[in-house]
């Protein structure tokens, strides 16, 4: 694209190397490597329990390696948070939390923000934007626990996107809502991917492979080959078990993964 | 009610109500909506502690108690969050060891304690202009911190881990709040004693909690309500001859409860509306 680069553009916007994180002694993830370019758009399969979350936790600075190096954009996680958004699995909080969508998605400025400092002209453009992005600015004011379980997550999206990231976590995002708003959700994932590098991690291989530029399994062991396809070999590792396979068109792989 | 004004010591209870309730209103509204209140009373009760202390060295227990209540208080919450004991038992330690310490540094101390069971239970018909003064102090620093740090501490109530992730201190944050619960307490020792404080620093801001969503109202009305019942509750106390701090308690109680006795009734089918409204 001819673009110049800036800090924020550094090839490299996140590099795993041989991460190891390990959870009372047992290895939650071993000798991760990975690297994420701008507008990667990468999705991380696996089974319940295979670290998917402690991943993104990792990336997020959440979580300190036992061994290794986590960089974003050069920079320790937690000098980097910035630049990150992030939707967890299901926001776990309280339904009767006296806050309303718009003070919820403000929240999501405070990166740009800073301590002491109020929410300026600048900040409430930016959430207003964010809230028109999901369509949910009709309920600004409204309680976010009277909201419907897809309305808190395109709340939770719209958190994540005020900030302006260039590294956009999401973690099992459409565990909680039905299919259809599963399926606006990856079209606004379409667009927003022109803009910023997404970390999708799901135990749905077959919604993420539909979408995703590239997958790694992952089950304590990071399988990533840079490509979309994913061989049965593959599957078989991280699952510990034989997948069945249905090639789609579009080289699409899907399959039933083994719980637990 | 206007021939109970003539007095001094009325004036100054009902100033003490006033500044109380402030403090307890906004605090409360974070012990409350932060399920902080089983480590408020943690600190309530080693404030004990520190009510000893001052008899044993003879100064204002007051002064022992702020030292034990924002001690506790840190000590909590770092074991808590730096160490993997349980934050239940690490507060039911402390709690206990506070109180095992007042009764220790009370039984060491030469004579009688006088006065001993309005620290425990309160009486606010003797705080003294003195203790007002310093109310007034620790009341400027509560709101003041809270007007500085109000975005700050609405993201780490609502959701401690997306706060961190973007990179609030949380840490230092949590442990300012339990400093601002543990100077809360110490103010609140003069009316209703270290043993009723609990209830001042939940029941007005729950009550609250079922009238709005909006935080800063849920402190208004808080504030509200606690001023309310502290004044209802002396007024009480004065026309039945009762004690002062456990009249207020009661009141308050009884209040809370009825309301959420008629909220239920009220508020259930109103809910389910709303949510079948968004639904569709």
């Amino acid at each position: 694209m001819g673009k110049v680069m800036t800090v924020a553009e550094n090839p490299e916007l996140v590099k795993l190397e041989d991460v190891w994180v390990y959870r009372e002694s047992v290895a939650v993830l071993e000798g991760i490597n990975l690297t994420i370019k701008p507008r990667d758009f990468l999705g991380i399969i696996g089974p319940n329990g295979g670290g998917k979350t402690t991943l993104l936790k990792v990336m997020l600075g959440l979580i300190n390696p036992d061994r290794g190096r986590v960089l974003i954009t050069g920079k320790p996680p937690a000098k980097a948070r910035d630049i990150i958004g992030y939707i967890p699995q299901h926001s776990l909080f309280d339904r009767d939390f006296p806050i309303n969508v718009w003070d919820v998605v403000l929240m999501g400025r405070y990166g740009r923000a800073g301590l002491f400092r109020g929410y300026g002209e600048h900040d409430r453009n930016a959430a207003e934007q964010a809230l028109r992005d999901v369509s949910m600015l009709e309920l600004r004011s409204r309680q976010v626990g009277l909201l419907s379980g897809g309305e808190q997550q395109r709340v939770f999206i719209a958190r994540a996107l005020v900030g302006e990231p260039k590294l956009l976590l999401l973690d099992e995002p459409t565990a909680s809502v039905d299919v259809n708003t599963q399926a606006e959700f990856y079209e606004l994932l379409e667009k927003l991917k022109e803009r910023m590098s997404i970390v999708l991690v799901s135990h749905d291989i077959g919604a993420v492979s539909i979408y995703v530029d590239d997958i790694g399994c992952l089950n304590r062991r990071l399988f990533y080959h840079g490509t979309k396809q994913i061989d049965a070999e593959t599957l078989e590792k991280t699952y510990g078990c034989p997948i069945h396979l249905v090639d789609h068109h579009h080289n699409i792989i899907s399959g039933e993964p083994g719980k637990g | 009610m206007p021939e109970i004004l003539q007095y001094d010591f009325m004036r100054n209870a009902l100033i003490a109500g006033l500044l109380a309730s402030i403090a307890c209103g906004i605090v409360g509204a974070y012990v409350v909506t932060k399920k902080m209140v089983f480590i408020s009373g943690g600190i309530a009760h080693a404030a004990f502690g520190g009510i000893g202390l001052g008899y044993l060295l003879g100064i204002s227990p007051v002064l022992g108690a702020l030292f034990f209540t924002t001690t506790a208080g840190l000590g909590m919450g770092l074991i808590t969050r730096r160490t993997k004991l349980p934050e239940d038992t690490a507060i039911g330690i402390l709690w206990a060891m506070g109180m095992a310490l007042g009764v220790i540094f009370i039984g060491l101390s030469p004579g009688y304690a006088p006065d001993l069971f309005s620290y425990l239970f309160g009486n606010i018909l003797t705080v003294p202009p003195s203790d007002l003064l310093l109310m007034l102090v620790l009341d400027v620093v509560i709101v003041g911190i809270t007007f500085i740090l109000y975005k700050e501490f609405l993201a780490l109530s609502f959701d401690e881990e997306f706060s961190t992730v973007i990179g609030v201190p949380v840490e230092a944050l949590y442990l300012l709040l339990l400093g601002m619960i543990a100077l809360t307490i110490v103010l609140l020792i003069r009316v209703v004693g270290n043993i009723l404080v609990i209830a001042l620093l939940t029941i007005p801001a729950a009550l609250a909690r079922q009238f709005t969503y909006n935080l800063k109202k849920v402190m208004l009305l808080a504030i509200l309500f606690g001023a309310l019942f502290t004044f209802g509750g002396l007024w009480l106390s004065y026309i039945f001859d009762l004690a002062s701090g456990a009249t207020i308690i009661m009141l308050s109680g009884t209040v809370m409860m009825v309301s959420f006795g008629l909220s239920r009734i009220r508020k259930q089918p109103g809910r389910a509306k709303e949510i079948t409204k968004v639904k569709s």
